[in-house]
C-alpha cells in the first residue's frame, strides 16, 4: 500500500490557491523558457480585475510542516503531577486523501503469495471455475490459502502491516484485487489497473449437423517381390542379351551386313521356307479342291467321256446337245460373257472375257480362266476397270492372253506371272483405240525380229497391229476403214471420209497378208496388210452389224459371217454373193466352224438357242436347234468348239458359261463302206465342202 | 588374370547397367515414364544415401500425383504391399538398386 500525504499551508488561502492555479504553467515558462514560447494568457471570464499596483504586490507564501489547524493549546490532566498541563507536542499530521493501490511489488511477501496462489489455481482449478467464481468465494478461497501459507510469511505480513496505516481500509479493495488477479494470463504479467478494461459478449453457437456418405474405396491389389543383388544382376544380364539380339536382328535385316551374313542367310532361308510352306499348302489345297470337284461332278465327267445319245440312231439326221458343266463366278455376276477362247495347249482350259454389250450399262470387266477339271472356281482371275470385249490366246505361248477393252485399250495378261495387273497395256499415248475394241487376234507368225504381235479392230475404224518390243507395245495402223462412196470433197481439196466401224476380223489361214473385216454397216472388206488405203474386195454382206466373220478351217476359200440381221452367210471369197444364207429368226451373236469337219458349224442366237449345222447332212436347215440357257431372258453371246473334244462352250449375258456335248449325229463322219478304208484328213474335208459349193455355184451360174 | 577379368567384367557391368530396368509396373505409360525419370534423378542425386533419395521421390510423387506415396529403395529387401491399382512401379537401377514406388492411402 502506498500512502500519499500532502500538506499545504498558505497565508492567504482564498486568493492564493486561485493565483497559483492560474499561473503555475506560465510562471515556470517565464522563468526558464521565455524564448521558446510566446506568452498566451487564458483568462477565465470571472477573473478579478486588478490594478497594476495590486498585481505587482508581492505575497509571500511559506510552505511549512506545521498544521495550521492543529490545536495549539491542548491541556490534559497529568495524574503524575496532579494538575492540568499544557501539552507542547501536537501531532501535525492531517490526512487529506487516501487511496489504496492494487499494485504489489513482486518481491514483497504479498506479491510472492499472490504468485503462489495463481500457480495453484492454474494447476488445480479449471479456468472456467475461476472466471465464474464470486468475489466472496474468492475471499473464502483466499483465507484458507492464506492459512495454508507458511507461518513465517504470515508473521512477517502481520508485522509488515504495522507500517501500513490504512490496513482496515484496504480490506475493501481486496475483492477487486482478488477478482482481477486470477483472470490474468498465466505468464504473470500484471495488468495495468489504470487503463485495463475487459469486455465480453456471448454469441450463438452454430448448430452442428452430421452428414456422411459411403463410397467405394479405390481398388487395390497386392504386390510382392524380393530384391537382392543376384536377382538384379540376372535381370540386367537378361535385358542386355535381349538388346544384343535385337541389334543382331537389325544387322541381319540390312543386306550390307557381312559378318553376320551367314546368320542372316539362314534367317532369310527360313523366312523363304515359311513362305514356301504357304504355297505348299495352296498346292495341297488345290489338289483337294480338284478331288472334291471330281467327286461332286463325277456323273458329269462320266457323261463327258462316255455318254453317247443312243436315240440319235433313230432320229436320223438330227442331233442334240447334252449340257455338262456350268461355269459361273460370283465376282462376274451380271457381267455378260463377251469372249470365249480355248487354250491351244491345255485342252481343258478356256478363257472367258466378261464385260457388257449394253452401251448404257458399262461397268468393270473380268478375265476368268476355267478348267473343266474344276467347274466350281476359275483357275485365274483378273479384274479390270473397263469391260473386256474380246480376247485371244497365243498359239505358241499359251500363257499370253490378249484382251480388248471397251475403253479402247488392249492389254496382255501373262498367266505365268502372279500379278493381277496386265503385263502390257496400251495407253492413250501409245495409240489406243478411241472406241471399243471388238476383236483381237494374235498373229500366227512373229515378225522378222521375232517379236510377238497381234491385231485389233475397233469401232473407230482402225485396224492396228501391235508389236511387243521388249517391255512395251508398239502400234502400227494397218488400215483405216472408209465407207465407200462416202468421201466428200471440201473446197480446199481435202477429202473427208466417213469411217467404217470394224466389229470383227479374221486372218486367212493360208494367205498370210489377207484378212476379212466385218463392219457395223454390214459390209465385209477383204483387206491386205500391205495396202492400207485400198480394199481387195467388198461384200455387201448384211443389213446390220456383222457380229463375227471366220474362215473355214479346211477350205481356204470359204468364210462365214453372221449378223444381228438374223442371218448367217457362207461365202466364197472370190464370189461377191453368199453361197448359203440361213435365217435363224433372231439376232445371231456368234458362229464357229467345227474343228473336226469342214461342213459343221454352230451359231448362237439371242433368243437363247444354239444351232448346229452340218451342210453335208442338211444344206437347208440346222440339224440341231436347241434352247440351251434356262431363261428366255438370257441371251447367248458366244460359242466356241473345243479343239479336240466333241463339246462346245456357250456364254450368255448373265455371265454363265455352259458346256455342252455334241451328240453323235452332230459329228457324224462319212459312213464306212465295206472293204473301203475311210479317208481322213484335210483333203477329204475340202473335197466334201467343194462338192457342196459346186452345187450352189452351178445353180448360180 | 582371372581376377583382372573379373574386375573388368564388373566395371563393364557397372558401366552398362546404368539404365533403369522396370520389373513391374501397372502405371499408365505417361506416369510410368515420369516416375522412372524421377527415380533415376533421385538415385543419381543421392547416390550414397538411399534414404534421401526415397524421401525425394516420395515427396515429389506426393506433389505430382496426390498424397500417400511410399518408396522403398535398397540393395536387398523383400516386400509384400497393398497398393492402389495403376499406382505401382518396381524397377532396378544402376545395377545394384531396387526401387519400389507405390501409392496407398
Amino acid at each position: 500500500c502506498l500512502l500519499f500525504l500532502f500538506f499545504f499551508q498558505s497565508l492567504n488561502m482564498g486568493r492564493g490557491t486561485r493565483k497559483r492555479d492560474e499561473d503555475s504553467g506560465t510562471e515556470v515558462g517565464e522563468g526558464t523558457d521565455e524564448w521558446s514560447q510566446s506568452k498566451t494568457t487564458v483568462r477565465p471570464p470571472d477573473q478579478l480585475e486588478l490594478t497594476d499596483a495590486e498585481l505587482k504586490e508581492e505575497f509571500t507564501r511559506i510552505l511549512t510542516a506545521n498544521n495550521p489547524h492543529a490545536p495549539q493549546n491542548i491541556v490534559r490532566y497529568s495524574f503524575k503531577e496532579g494538575t492540568y498541563k499544557l501539552i507542547g507536542f501536537v501531532n501535525q499530521l492531517a490526512v487529506h486523501f487516501s487511496q489504496v493501490g492494487n499494485l504489489i511489488p513482486k518481491d514483497s511477501d504479498e506479491g510472492r503469495r499472490q504468485n503462489y496462489r495463481d500457480e495453484m489455481a492454474a494447476g488445480s482449478q479449471e479456468s472456467v471455475k475461476v472466471v465464474l467464481s464470486d468475489t466472496e468465494n474468492l475471499e473464502e478461497d483466499e483465507e484458507p490459502k492464506e492459512a495454508e501459507a507458511e507461518a513465517e510469511a504470515e508473521a512477517e505480513a502481520e508485522t509488515g502491516s504495522q507500517i501500513d496505516v490504512p490496513t482496515v481500509e484496504a480490506v475493501e479493495t481486496v475483492p477487486e484485487e482478488e477478482l482481477m488477479t486470477p483472470r490474468q494470463p498465466k505468464e504473470r504479467k500484471l495488468t495495468n489497473k489504470f487503463n485495463f478494461s475487459e469486455r465480453a459478449s456471448q454469441t450463438f453457437n452454430n448448430l452442428l449437423r452430421d452428414r456422411d456418405c459411403q463410397m467405394e474405396p479405390p481398388p487395390r491389389t497386392n504386390f510382392s517381390a524380393t530384391a537382392n543383388q543376384w536377382e538384379i544382376y540376372d535381370a540386367y544380364m537378361e535385358e542386355l542379351e535381349k538388346q544384343e539380339k535385337t541389334k543382331e536382328k537389325e544387322k541381319a535385316k540390312t543386306p550390307v551386313a557381312k559378318k553376320s551374313g551367314k546368320m542372316a542367310m539362314r534367317k532369310l532361308t527360313s523366312m523363304e521356307s515359311q513362305s514356301d510352306d504357304i504355297t505348299k499348302v495352296t498346292q495341297a489345297a488345290k489338289i483337294v479342291e480338284r478331288m472334291v470337284n471330281q467327286n461332286t461332278y463325277d456323273d458329269v465327267a462320266q457323261d463327258f467321256k462316255y455318254y453317247e445319245d443312243a436315240a440319235d440312231e433313230y432320229r436320223d439326221q438330227e442331233g442334240t446337245l447334252l449340257p455338262l458343266w456350268k461355269f459361273q463366278n460370283d465376282k462376274a455376276k451380271h457381267l455378260a460373257v463377251t469372249a470365249l477362247c480355248w487354250n491351244p495347249k491345255y485342252k481343258d482350259l478356256f478363257a472367258v472375257g466378261h464385260g457388257s454389250y449394253d452401251f448404257m450399262k458399262q461397268s468393270r470387266g473380268m478375265l476368268l480362266l476355267y478348267s473343266m477339271k474344276n467347274p466350281s472356281f476359275p483357275e485365274y482371275t483378273f479384274s479390270s476397270d473397263s469391260g473386256i470385249m474380246c480376247l485371244d490366246m497365243h498359239m505358241d505361248h499359251p500363257y499370253l492372253v490378249v484382251v480388248g477393252h471397251y475403253d479402247g485399250n488392249v492389254a496382255i495378261y501373262n498367266l505365268k506371272k502372279p500379278q493381277t495387273q496386265p503385263s502390257f497395256r496400251s495407253t492413250a499415248k501409245s495409240g489406243k483405240h478411241t472406241d471399243p475394241v471388238w476383236q483381237v487376234k494374235w498373229e500366227k507368225y512373229d515378225d522378222m525380229d521375232h517379236n510377238l504381235n497381234f491385231f485389233s479392230v475397233s469401232s473407230d475404224g482402225r485396224i492396228v497391229s501391235w508389236t511387243l518390243v521388249k517391255s512395251e507395245l508398239v502400234h502400227t495402223d494397218v488400215i483405216k476403214l472408209k465407207v465407200e462412196g462416202s468421201t466428200t470433197e471440201v473446197p480446199e481439196g481435202l477429202q473427208l471420209h466417213t469411217v467404217g466401224c470394224g466389229t470383227a476380223f479374221d486372218f486367212h489361214k493360208e494367205i498370210n497378208y489377207m484378212f476379212l473385216v466385218g463392219t457395223e454397216e454390214g459390209k465385209i472388206y477383204k483387206c491386205s496388210k500391205s495396202y492400207s488405203s485400198q480394199f481387195l474386195d467388198t461384200y455387201d454382206a448384211h443389213n446390220m452389224a456383222v457380229d463375227a466373220v471366220t474362215w473355214n478351217p479346211y477350205h481356204a476359200k470359204v468364210f462365214m459371217s453372221c449378223s444381228s440381221d438374223w442371218t448367217v452367210k457362207i461365202w466364197d471369197h472370190t464370189i461377191k454373193t453368199p453361197m448359203f444364207i440361213y435365217d435363224l429368226n433372231s439376232a445371231v451373236g456368234d458362229v464357229a466352224w467345227s474343228p473336226y469337219s469342214s461342213t459343221v458349224f454352230a451359231a448362237v442366237t439371242t433368243d437363247g438357242k444354239a444351232h448346229v449345222f452340218d451342210l453335208a447332212v442338211n444344206k437347208y436347215e440346222a440339224i440341231c436347234n436347241q434352247p440351251v440357257v434356262a431363261k428366255k431372258k438370257n441371251k447367248i453371246t458366244h460359242v466356241q468348239f473345243n479343239p479336240i473334244y466333241p463339246i462346245i462352250i456357250i456364254g450368255d449375258d448373265r455371265g454363265h458359261v455352259t458346256c455342252l456335248k455334241l451328240s453323235p449325229n452332230l459329228r457324224k463322219m462319212p459312213k464306212e463302206k465295206k472293204g473301203q478304208e475311210v479317208q481322213k484328213g484335210p483333203a477329204v474335208e475340202i473335197a466334201k465342202l467343194d462338192k457342196l459349193l459346186n452345187l450352189v455355184r452351178e445353180v448360180k451360174t | 588374370m582371372g581376377e583382372t577379368e573379373g574386375k573388368k567384367d564388373e566395371a563393364d557391368y557397372k558401366r552398362l547397367q546404368t539404365f533403369p530396368l522396370v520389373r513391374h509396373s501397372d502405371m499408365p505409360e505417361e506416369m510410368r515414364v515420369e516416375t522412372m525419370e524421377l527415380c533415376v534423378t533421385a538415385c543419381e542425386k543421392f547416390s550414397n544415401n538411399n534414404e534421401s533419395a526415397a524421401k525425394m521421390i516420395k515427396e515429389t510423387m506426393d506433389k505430382k500425383f496426390g498424397s500417400s506415396w511410399h518408396v522403398v529403395i535398397g540393395e536387398g529387401f523383400g516386400f509384400e504391399i497393398t497398393h492402389e491399382v495403376k499406382n505401382l512401379l518396381y524397377l532396378y537401377f544402376g545395377g545394384t538398386l531396387a526401387v519400389c514406388v507405390w501409392k496407398c492411402s
